[in-house]
């Protein structure tokens, strides 16, 4: 299987916040955290977690979560994990 | 839509878009709904909306904030007033209900119950004069960990201990409180796994204490509950036949060669499907039949000896070859229910889609093909969540109640007679008949241990023996009160002169130390006197498995025999005469007995035959099992 890339990860991202934030047609770039991102509350950040550790089948640790800052850190995070395996 | 379509990765991965399309609705049944939680309730509350909503309703919660379950309804019920909720839901764990040291007493133990029993009562009581509604309470799961290991059951500081008697305290708080509903989160985590249940990174991340299977899991059973608050339970469950209450085709095969009984590990399962279906109905659900065939052979597989089901317990019966969404249609008029009260199971994914496509109120679980799962899906779907058990059905339970039996059971049985007596055993012995020829060769040709001669036969030549007029050919059937074991003894015996030879004797060993062999002696020694024959003439021939028969003719009271020349080494040769022989069968009720045996040569032709008639009224009686 091909290298997981950033950009492919920021690309599938894309339509999982639609879902969880529930906003059809919004853009989430690698600076996109909770403050500048309409609807991102403790609720969807729930959801997004769980949808993106289901689709891209990894696991994330308490402390990994805990030092999530913004979907750059996510992605990065992604994409170590998903080539580790 | 069906809801059992989506999986819980589908309503995860779409709830919000999902929850937009089916908000569009027009004719949903609004409902208010306040969630208490000793956790965080919103993952519970998102599935719970996309159920709701399937099940035409239109939710609105009001959810406490984490772990406020006890504080706003009775300190603080100023917003939940003015919510004005239907249903209030406290979903609280073993989480809210601390653990007592392992060193408590039998009398603080009950001190701790009556304790914990009255904050939750407190709670209760408060929603009763605040709202004066619908409550559902969750009784409790196991602990995530046994701290006593075994013990953690049994000893009064142990917490699984601890938590069963409060269940055992809200279910009784339960019958005093008409509006108290128990969702039974104990027998719920039970089959989710306590191993799959809790979800500590996400407890200690956002406070949900339970994984999504289980949060799932309590969802659609907070669904059902609700759906039974509103009479909207499902009533009937609609049946497939071929395939689906029994296995094979029965227009093609005929009623013999379908498969159900005991006889095969498929029979088996079939049976246990119907035996499903029949407690269903015993508790309230109308059964339908909805099967593309003819109307009389559909009709026949019911009156097949081995089914469970019989055209009684069937409702409205539909079998011809038109769509099954119109039949469907028709079983709704019938029984003058909506086809949103229907489940309709069918074993061909084709048929289950065109109904669901056609009809989306019916309830459509997707059981495969596996009819050893049919049961467990159709019961994962909780469609017939009863809203409160009505005197009728009680009384109905109270019919097939079975506790004097189990009275009976329990107590001691002087001597091994009267256990088989307590047994209420009941045989029938009869000549072969083609609806059991095929169990009759398979059981020959695999039955090893009590097998007097191992001899094997084809399927073909037990037909041919079976209209042999020198030959007599027996089985039997036994069942007892706890079931029927189906065909477990063949007989085969050959006339030469005035001899029967048994040239085949054989026996099931489920129903060993039954005693069925002298019910079968009596039998065979019967048929044989009323066509004159005086010798019945054993043999047993050893083989590496059949040691266990060595003394079979002994012990029925047969006289050992010189081994002829030739014969094979060990082999044991038996005669009985039939002169003044007497029953042997003392514990099992079978078929009075065509004739008695006193001179067996003085019995003519017109006497066996004329005495065959209260015979056969009598088989219908044994048959008609329970």
């Amino acid at each position: 299987m091909a290298a997981l890339t950033a950009d492919k990860v920021l690309a599938e991202l894309q339509p999982i916040f639609e879902e969880a934030l529930d906003e059809p047609g919004i853009t989430v770039t690698r600076e996109s955290n909770a403050t500048n991102t309409l609807h991102w509350d403790s609720l969807s950040y729930i959801t997004i977690i769980e949808m993106v550790s289901h689709h891209f089948n990894v696991r994330f640790t308490l402390a990994e979560l805990q030092d999530l800052k913004k979907v750059g850190d996510l992605i990065d995070l992604v994409v170590a994990k998903a080539n580790r395996t | 839509m069906n809801l059992d379509k989506l999986s819980l990765d589908e309503l995860l991965m779409k709830r919000k878009s999902l929850r937009r399309r089916l908000r569009a609705q027009l004719t949903l049944h609004p409902v208010r709904i306040a969630v208490l939680g000793g956790s965080t309730t919103s993952a519970i509350v998102e599935l719970l909306e996309i159920l709701l909503l399937l099940s035409g309703f239109a939710p609105s919660f009001h959810e406490s904030e984490y772990g406020r379950f006890y504080d706003d309804p009775v300190h603080d019920p100023r917003s939940l007033i003015e919510f004005r909720p239907d249903i209030v839901y406290i979903h609280t764990s073993c989480q809210n209900v601390p653990p007592l040291s392992p060193g408590t007493s039998e009398a603080e133990l009950e001190v701790q119950v009556r304790s914990q029993l009255a904050r939750f009562r407190a709670i209760w009581d408060a929603i009763d004069q605040n709202l004066a509604c619908q409550v559902i309470q969750n009784n409790f799961e196991r602990p995530p960990y046994a701290i006593l290991g075994n013990r953690d059951a049994t000893a009064s500081g142990g917490y699984s201990r601890f938590l069963m008697r409060l269940n055992e305290a809200f279910a009784e708080e339960a019958s005093l409180r008409p509006k108290l509903l128990i969702q039974d989160i104990h027998g719920i985590s039970a089959r989710v796994g306590i191993d799959n249940w809790f979800d500590w990174d996400r407890f200690f991340s956002y406070k949900i204490l339970l994984k999504p299977a289980a949060n799932h899991a309590v969802a659609l059973s907070l669904n059902a509950l609700i759906r039974s608050i509103y009479g909207k339970s499902r009533k009937v469950l609609v049946l497939d036949l071929d395939n689906t209450l029994w296995g094979g085709v029965i227009g093609d095969e005929g009623v013999d060669k379908i498969q159900i009984g005991r006889e095969t590990p498929i029979a088996e399962a079939y049976t246990a499907f119907q035996e499903y279906c029949l407690t269903l109905r015993n508790r309230g659900i109308l059964l339908a039949v909805c099967s593309k065939n003819m109307e009389e052979v559909a009709r026949a597989g019911f009156e097949h000896p081995s089914s469970v089901l019989r055209l009684e317990h069937i409702s409205c019966f539909k079998a011809n070859w038109s769509p099954k969404h119109e039949n469907l249609l028709e079983i709704a008029k019938a029984l003058n229910v909506g086809t949103d009260s229907l489940v309709f199971v069918d074993d061909n994914p084709a048929e289950r889609a065109i109904v669901e496509a056609q009809l989306p109120d019916v309830a459509v679980p997707d059981v495969g093909s596996e009819v050893s799962r049919f049961s467990s899906i159709i019961d994962a779907g909780r469609y017939f969540e009863p809203a409160g058990l009505s005197s009728e059905d009680l009384e109905r339970a109270a019919l097939y109640s079975t506790n004097a039996e189990r009275v009976r059971h329990e107590a001691k049985f002087s001597d091994y007679g009267e256990y088989l007596d307590s047994l209420e055993m009941t045989a029938e012995i009869e000549t072969f008949r083609p609806v059991y020829l095929e169990r009759i060769a398979q059981l020959t040709n695999k039955t090893n241990q009590y097998n007097l001669t191992t001899r094997r036969y084809t399927l073909a030549e037990m037909e041919s023996l079976s209209n042999s007029p020198t030959h007599i050919c027996l089985f039997g059937r036994l069942t007892d009160r706890f079931g029927d074991n189906g065909l477990i003894s063949i007989v085969v015996g050959s006339q030469h002169a005035d001899a029967l030879h048994l040239d085949l004797w054989l026996m099931s060993c489920r129903v060993l130390k039954r005693d069925m062999e002298f019910a079968m002696l009596d039998a065979i020694a019967h048929r044989a006197a009323a066509r004159g024959i005086r010798f019945l003439v054993g043999t047993y021939l050893p083989s590496k498995k059949n040691a266990m028969v060595a003394d079979h003719y002994e012990r029925l009271g047969f006289t050992p025999q010189p081994a002829p020349t030739g014969s094979p080494e060990g082999a044991t040769f038996w005669i009985c005469d039939l002169n003044g022989y007497s029953d042997k069968n003392k514990h099992i009720k079978c078929q009075p007995h065509a004739t008695p045996i006193s001179n067996p040569r003085k019995v003519s032709e017109s006497e066996s035959s004329s005495g065959t008639a209260p015979e056969r009224e009598t088989k219908h009686g044994s048959l008609d099992r329970r």
